[in-house]
């Protein structure tokens, strides 16, 4: 008999920010229709690695709903961002290659593939990503929208906040505070929106400084990475387009 | 005596409540409770936007009519009821049931994209266990949808700053303050056993905190990774409603978890094709010949069995789904007729879903999400092969035992403190976390709206309950919260201790495993007595086992020790629950005690913790039990509200036997009556 499937697995572990990274090594038995997620979960099962034997502490990692919902279980596999529960062993590596995961480099370190992507969070706080609700009583139906508009919106509005198209973009580095893709498409997405689009303005303004719409560097890597499929570019060019029309006429009309 | 100040305690400190939770409950209650101007620290494992709400794909039920069949939310309340084989108390279901159509306005107000109509209304589809379109859906992402609609308004709470008594901003003191990845590890419960807080655990860095709240609500969903694998997120440990229950909290219906008809099984997760593929029209087939080598795509017509559509001419392929996986288990493993694998040669453990009839732009536009799902995560293209589906552990109907206040025409008091209560005072529950609405069998797209009108509910109540408190949690003694922490802190270091030959992933595995096996589709009290034998058995061996990881960084290891342990107590409730309840109702089906036995159990199982002699939790089951509200002494029994609609047995052959008022029923049998595609 053949010796039985393995998946080998090299992982960049690192206590805190501050300490020193390390790689290791771990060799799991192959199950069918395996994720990278659950040849994680087999190395807590027995958290030995495979070159040197040694005990270590299992993998810490993000994760939770397991079928590129959440967003949580970003990270880099083979050196290419995306969530680890959607990237099935049988692809990434079909004749049994090596497989490396190591965490987002653009977000800071807690512990080794987790990453804090806070930041995410506030810059939607920033853009004012949300419809202005006057409260949840009963106020009736809300104004009907045709289903092209549902149709442009609902792609918007799968947005996970996984970090994909930050983590690809240049413009995002520590030297550079650009917000990023994800905020500015929600722009686009609650601009679009009949009572959302009432505090447009608003939106436009938080993205008018350095750091805003003027950061992009039209490399136009996050669309490439993002796992939904989100038009960003396009978000992009809108918005600015958006942004640039109330700069020339928003004072005239208020 | 109600405290002076609504906003400051005696000591000038901010009084603020607790939520535990950033699903659609725990968010729905924030919501709520600041719009009453009460301050909320919300308390999530993950960033609240990434909750297992998220997961939901389907869609929330609302009997808004607009295709014009007669619906009203009282079919939608008979339904309900009905669907849960009459197990719930029914005026929650009209309290919701009412609502619902307000609720999904809310949503679409809120930003939500739902599909529309033609016309520019939202559009309306078909789900389990009724004949009307009355589920509306974003795609088939649903839930997450719903989520980050919330989610938006919290974190617009989370800018918006606080006001004291005299409408004066409060420097520094915001609507919402977040702590996520944080684990709620306890309850703070005073002498009087008035619950007083939480102590919590940042995941970051192990720090454990006390935290004081006027109030506390568990919105922490549901308790699926028990059995292993699930449709259900890694997070759903039920550890927060173990963890109250161990303090004190009763908890009810436990042995009633539904198992979805539906799912595609992998290494780490059965994940859902939800109900939404046989609303927009998917049939369940397999081949009629057991030996059947060709491709489901070229089975001919005449040749596949149909056997929900034959069984249920009435409701079909949307059956409820105690009685699909039901079917689908008695077919593939009594009769051995799932799909045959040529492959390895025997009949697996899968039927066909088929959506292949359906013009694909349709698909596209009304189940993209989940068949995206299908072809990642199984690589065959689901537009032109039939899925292979089984069932899976989805959702408990079970949970924290919640109270509620009847109003005079049968459905809820507004405002009263009573609604959605545990019998733990301040302590509240609301969302999969509670026991409430569903009864022996949930029916599909009726989750999220019990978890958006459980949070309607519970932050008003909340807010009377504080209003009426006496002393705040914010002025009681230092030392009852130093000591929660301390304790809590002493556990902790234990845990980190721990050194023994076990592994505790294993452990769950095997916990999972048996779970699995025994206490899902079909029960059988001799091997339940097994299975609780068996709990006892893992509940030894996890104090042997090593924690593996002793960092005071993020340690995952260290906190799955904890809720391995609360999920053995958990397991125990379930299943002995289970044994105790000698008939079949809803999800919960003994071979030995096929019929439903309302003389004896139509009651609710209301399960309360005691220490046993070894450590060992116990489970006492009660008939009666009295909690403290208001001031008063209450005294409840588990007897079930049936004052609405009049028990009977159900009977899904027969179309509209759900309900009263039925439309018109398709023909049983003719293909051509199944659900309406509308392009
Ligand atoms: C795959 C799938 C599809 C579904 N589809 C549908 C559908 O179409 N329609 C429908 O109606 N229902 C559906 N359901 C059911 C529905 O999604 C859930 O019942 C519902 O989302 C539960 O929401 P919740 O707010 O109660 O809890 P959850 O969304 O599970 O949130 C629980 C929250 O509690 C927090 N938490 C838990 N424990 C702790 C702790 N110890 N400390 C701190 N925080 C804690 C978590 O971090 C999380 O924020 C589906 C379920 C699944 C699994």
């Amino acid at each position: 008999m053949s010796q039985a499937k393995t998946v080998k697995l090299r992982i960049k572990r690192q206590e805190a920010p501050a300490e020193a990274a390390r790689y290791d090594r771990f060799e799991v038995p192959w199950l069918p229709q395996m994720n990278i997620i659950s040849a994680l979960m087999e190395i807590r099962k027995n958290p030995m690695t495979s070159d040197t034997k040694q005990k270590v502490a299992p993998v810490n990692w993000d994760s939770n709903c397991l079928e590129e919902v959440c967003g949580a279980c970003t990270m880099l596999v083979n050196g290419r961002v995306r969530q680890a529960c959607t990237a099935l062993i049988d692809h990434v590596a079909p004749a049994g290659e090596e497989i490396t995961l190591e965490p987002m480099t653009k977000f800071p370190l807690v512990r080794d593939l987790v990453v804090d992507r806070s930041r995410m969070f506030e810059d939607l706080k920033r853009v004012k990503a949300w419809v202005q609700l006057d409260g949840t009583h009963e106020l009736g139906a809300a104004p009907r929208q045709s289903p092209e508009n549902q149709e442009e919106a609902y792609p918007l509005s799968r947005c996970m906040t996984c970090g994909s198209c930050l983590e690809a973009c240049p413009q995002v580095n520590s030297s550079s505070s650009f917000i990023g893709p994800a905020a500015i498409s929600q722009v686009r997405l609650f601009n679009l929106h009949p009572s959302g689009s009432m505090h447009a303005k608003e939106r436009l303004e938080s993205l008018m400084s350095e750091d805003g719409l003027a950061g992009c560097g039209k490399a136009q890597n996050c669309v490439e990475v993002c796992p939904k499929g989100i038009p960003l570019v396009d978000s992009i060019a809108q918005v600015s387009r958006q942004a640039t029309k109330h700069m020339l006429f928003g004072w005239l009309f208020g | 005596m109600a405290a002076k100040s609504a906003i400051r305690s005696e000591s000038g400190k901010v009084r603020r409540v607790v939520v535990v939770g950033g699903g659609l409950a725990g968010l729905m209650t924030t919501i709520k409770l600041c719009e009453a101007g009460v301050p909320v620290d919300l308390f999530s494992l993950v960033p609240v936007k990434r909750s297992h709400s998220v997961c939901a794909q389907g869609g929330i039920n609302a009997s808004v009519n607009t295709k014009g069949e007669g619906d009203s939310p009282r079919i939608h309340l008979e339904e309900t009821a009905y669907g849960g084989d009459f197990l719930a108390n029914q005026p929650p279901i009209k309290g919701m049931t009412d609502a619902a159509p307000g609720i999904v306005y809310m949503l679409d107000r809120m930003g939500v994209p739902f599909n529309r109509t033609p016309e520019g209304l939202l559009d309306f589809r078909r789900f389990g266990g009724t004949l009307f379109h009355r589920t509306a859906f974003a795609g088939a992402t649903t839930g997450q949808q719903l989520l980050y609609a919330l989610d938006e308004q919290v974190r617009r709470y989370e800018t918006l700053g606080v006001d004291d008594d005299n409408g004066i901003a409060i420097p520094g003191e915001k609507m919402v303050r977040k702590f996520e990845f944080w684990d709620m590890l306890s309850l703070i419960k005073d002498e009087q056993g008035v619950c007083r807080g939480i102590v919590a655990q940042d995941l970051k860095n192990m720090q454990i905190e006390a935290f004081p709240g006027d109030a506390v609500c568990l919105a922490t969903g549901g308790p699926g990774i028990i059995f292993g694998k699930s449709t259900n997120s890694v997070i759903n440990t039920g550890t927060a409603a173990s963890a109250a229950y161990q303090q004190g909290a009763c908890y009810a219906n436990g042995e009633f978890i539904q198992v979805h008809p539906t799912a595609i099984p992998a290494a780490d997760k059965l994940r859902l094709i939800s109900e939404s593929a046989r609303g927009e029209g998917g049939r369940v087939w397999v081949p009629k010949s057991p030996n059947e080598s060709r491709r489901g795509r070229d089975v001919p017509e005449s040749e596949r069995d149909y056997f929900l559509e034959r069984r249920y001419p009435g409701y079909g392929n949307l059956v409820p789904r105690d009685i699909a996986s039901r079917e689908l288990f008695l077919t593939c493993f009594h009769e051995g007729r799932g799909v045959y694998n040529t492959r390895t040669a025997k009949n697996e453990n899968e039927v066909y879903l088929d959506l292949t009839h359906i013009p694909k732009p349709t698909l596209k536009r009304k189940l993209a999400g989940i068949l995206e799902t299908y072809e990642k995560f199984v690589g065959e293209d689901p537009y032109e092969n039939p899925m292979r589906v089984f069932p899976a552990v989805h959702y408990s109907m079970g949970g924290l035992w919640v109270d509620f206040e009847r109003s005079a025409d049968g459905s809820l008091v507004h405002d009263s403190p009573r609604n959605h209560a545990t019998n733990v005072a301040g302590l509240y529950a609301a969302g999969e976390v509670d026991y409430q609405y569903h009864g022996a069998n949930r029916l599909g797209a009726n989750s999220l709206l019990s978890c958006l009108w459980g949070g309607m509910v519970t932050g008003p109540a909340m807010v009377s309950y504080r209003k009426n408190m006496g002393r705040s949690a914010y002025d009681a003694s230092s030392s009852l919260f130093d000591g929660a922490k301390k304790r809590e802190q002493a556990k902790y270091d234990a845990i980190l201790k721990m050194d023994g030959p076990e592994n505790p992933f294993k452990l769950h595995a095997e916990l999972g495993q048996m779970m699995l096996i025994d206490v899902t589709i079909e029960r059988h009290n001799e091997r339940l007595d097994e299975v609780i034998a068996k709990i006892d058995e893992l509940d030894e061996r996890q104090r042997r086992v090593s924690v593996l990881d002793t960092s005071s960084r993020m340690n995952q290891s260290a906190q799955f020790v904890r809720h391995l342990s609360n999920m053995i107590v958990l397991a125990r409730v379930i299943a002995q629950g289970a044994r105790n309840r000698d008939e079949s109702r809803g999800a919960h089906f003994k071979p030995a005690f096929k019929e439903r036995d309302d003389a004896n159990w139509l009651r609710t199982t209301m399960a309360m913790h005691r220490e046993g002699p070894n450590g060992h939790g116990e489970v006492t089951y009660v008939r009666e039990l009295s909690y403290a509200i208001a001031g008063k002494t209450l005294t409840v029994s588990d007897s079930v509200d049936v004052g609405l609609v009049t028990p009977r047995p159900r009977k899904y052959e027969q179309a509209g036997a759900a309900n009263a008022a039925a439309p018109a029923a398709p023909k049983a049998g003719d293909a051509s009556a199944k659900p309406a595609v509308s392009v």
